[in-house]
């Protein structure tokens, strides 16, 4: 795969974000707001940072990710296949009868989908587990987790925390979708998390902390997260719903799609964003 | 009751041993526990193949999905618990992390049954073949003994795909024939009037039931179904043909378990009066393991009666 410039990485950010929009428009479920939120994280990871290879997805010297929170894979969907790892057209079938590509990620389902996901909490206790078979197997790759703040809620995101640290898996770094919202509202309301950086410090980790929508941040953290030698944490501040005017920071967008009407708008936002 | 001059050992000394003998042979073999590493006889493995050997602590969720993790990486991880806490507490994570990505962990819940005694209700698995054999891509194992404990570790630890194995935690005879496939019973008394079929260290009552009705001229054929999904269809169907009248032995709760599965089979395929023996729909509690399947009518004296009320029918 060619190296993409800053501006190439802005406009396939771009353009996932409209297949995201048509995507869920079509299908008529799912979830808009935090896929729109992570586009340009997942933009970076396939186009700049993961050593992998498309045409071949079981190549065992690849980079891992593991989406742990299943339920913005339309943005992974739109990544995997913007980088050739299915045709394009495919991503028209989301959530329909005989697709791969399933309201949830699943293994064995679709080229490019490392586990199964939906359920919270369960992605990372994988990329732990992946990361010791990692070390065991004396290989170099690195492991990409995927959580959200929202996620933390679960009480197994912690053993797994603890985990990595006992283990000390500098292969493994977590990226933490700091969007502040969750299904039901606000997640300083739903659960107050206090500060996730204080917490990981104190669990043997390294954080750092990224503004999720600036292409050159992301790249300049993911590359310097990849060799510091400790489980890495990166509090990724996002914004749900990002470059939709009426969608963003709205947590009513956490779990719905757009009508027709939203749509248009939304996709003509975007155009002109361009 | 058994003999006193017959050696007593147990099934999860069965695990142990198998484990050791796995790890030896396959560089691929991992052990992950949650804590209870002596307790499931895990710990010899660890002793000798410490890297190898992953303490996760108390999180059997933790545990769960980071065999799965070491399993899509082509490692054959073993995920050791006792069956109340695995799979009793992380069925999410078998079903979603483990089951739905056909990942190649092998569940190892020790300590199942009324039989864990003293310990009483909380620690007692009584429904862990309910919550497994409802579940897509997994295999489960009801090893009786400690011979056929360790047969079934080997035999899982081939299979490619999920496995979920209880076993029990108290020493006892060997009475299984040294032979196991999944997917395989094993008539271990042949007989003619009754069908009965069970599975775990509770066959042993089945046995001694089947020897007082020999006497009384009563041919009771024991059938063990260690192998609970999948269920060994011809053995079952050839025996229950022949008798037409079935018992099912368990240490579980029957709703939901080998009988129900028994109970499943034949009800679509050759419809026949059953008689179910296993806790009903109560919790267990405290007490000697023998005091316990008395108290539960699940020993020789309540299977002889059954085998009178069903040959009256």
């Amino acid at each position: 795969m060619k190296e993409m410039s800053i501006e190439e990485l802005k406009t396939t950010a771009n353009n996932i974000r409209q297949d995201i929009i048509k995507m869920l428009f079509k299908t008529g479920s799912g979830h808009t707001g935090g896929s729109l939120g992570m586009a340009d994280i997942f933009t970076v990871l396939y186009f700049k940072i993961l050593k992998h290879t498309p045409e071949q997805t079981n190549n065992r010297y690849r980079d891992r990710l593991i989406l742990s929170n299943g339920h913005i894979c339309p943005v992974l969907y739109a990544a995997l296949a913007r980088a050739n790892y299915f045709p394009l057209v495919k991503l028209k079938t989301l959530r329909q009868i005989n697709s791969g590509l399933q309201g949830h990620p699943h293994r064995g389902s679709l080229p490019g989908i490392e586990t199964s996901s939906g359920p919270l909490g369960q992605g990372i206790s994988q990329a732990v587990g992946m990361a010791m078979a990692g070390f065991m197997n004396k290989q170099n790759h690195h492991i990409f987790c995927i959580t959200s703040d929202g996620e933390h809620n679960e009480g197994q995101v912690w053993e797994a925390i603890m985990t990595a640290h006992k283990y000390k898996l500098d292969n493994l770094i977590n990226i933490i979708d700091n969007n502040g919202i969750q299904i039901d509202g606000l997640t300083k309301h739903i659960m107050p998390l206090g500060s996730l950086r204080k917490k990981y410090e104190s669990f043997g980790w390294h954080v750092m902390e990224m503004n999720g929508h600036n292409i050159k941040n992301i790249i300049n953290t993911l590359e310097k997260a990849k060799k510091i030698k400790k489980p890495v944490a990166i509090i990724a501040n996002t914004i749900l719903g990002k470059d939709v005017s009426f969608m963003e920071n709205q947590y009513v967008w956490h779990g719905k799609a757009p009508n027709e009407e939203e749509k248009n708008k939304a996709l003509k936002e975007l155009q002109n964003a361009k | 009751m058994p003999n006193k001059k017959i050696q007593l050992k147990s099934a999860r000394d069965g695990f142990g041993e198998a484990l050791l003998e796995l790890g030896k042979k396959n560089k691929d073999i991992v052990v992950v526990s949650a804590d209870l590493a002596e307790s499931t006889r895990a710990h010899h493995f660890a002793k000798k193949y410490p890297s190898r050997f992953v303490e996760v602590g108390v999180a059997e969720q933790n545990m769960l999905g980071v065999a799965t993790g070491l399993a899509l990486e082509g490692k054959i991880p073993f995920a050791t618990s006792f069956g109340a806490f695995s799979p009793g507490r992380n069925w999410d994570q078998l079903r979603v992390s483990v089951c739905y990505s056909n990942a190649n962990v092998k569940i190892i819940g020790s300590h199942t049954g009324l039989s864990v005694g003293p310990d009483g209700a909380s620690h007692q698995a009584l429904e862990d073949i309910a919550i497994t054999r409802c579940l897509p891509n997994l295999v489960v194992l009801a090893p009786a003994d400690f011979k056929e404990t360790k047969l079934a570790t080997v035999a899982a630890a081939k299979h490619q795909g999920p496995v979920y194995i209880r076993f029990a935690r108290q020493a006892g005879p060997i009475f299984t024939k040294g032979k196991f496939a999944i997917g395989k019973a094993q008539v271990l008394i042949p007989g003619k009037d009754i069908t009965l079929i069970g599975c775990g260290p509770i066959l042993e009552e089945a046995l001694i039931a089947a020897r007082e009705l020999a006497k009384k001229n009563i041919k009771l054929e024991v059938i063990n179904s260690a192998s609970i999904k999948p269920l060994d269809k011809n053995t079952i169907l050839k025996s229950v043909k022949k008798t037409g009248r079935v018992i099912t032995l368990e240490d579980h709760q029957i709703i939901g378990g080998l009988g129900s599965a028994v109970a499943e089979l034949l009800s679509e395929k050759l419809p026949t009066p059953i008689k179910m023996i296993g806790v009903r729909d109560q919790f267990g509690r405290s007490g000697k393991a023998d005091q316990l399947w008395e108290k539960y009518k699940m020993t020789h004296p309540y299977i002889i009666k059954e085998v009178l009320n069903l040959l009256k029918k």
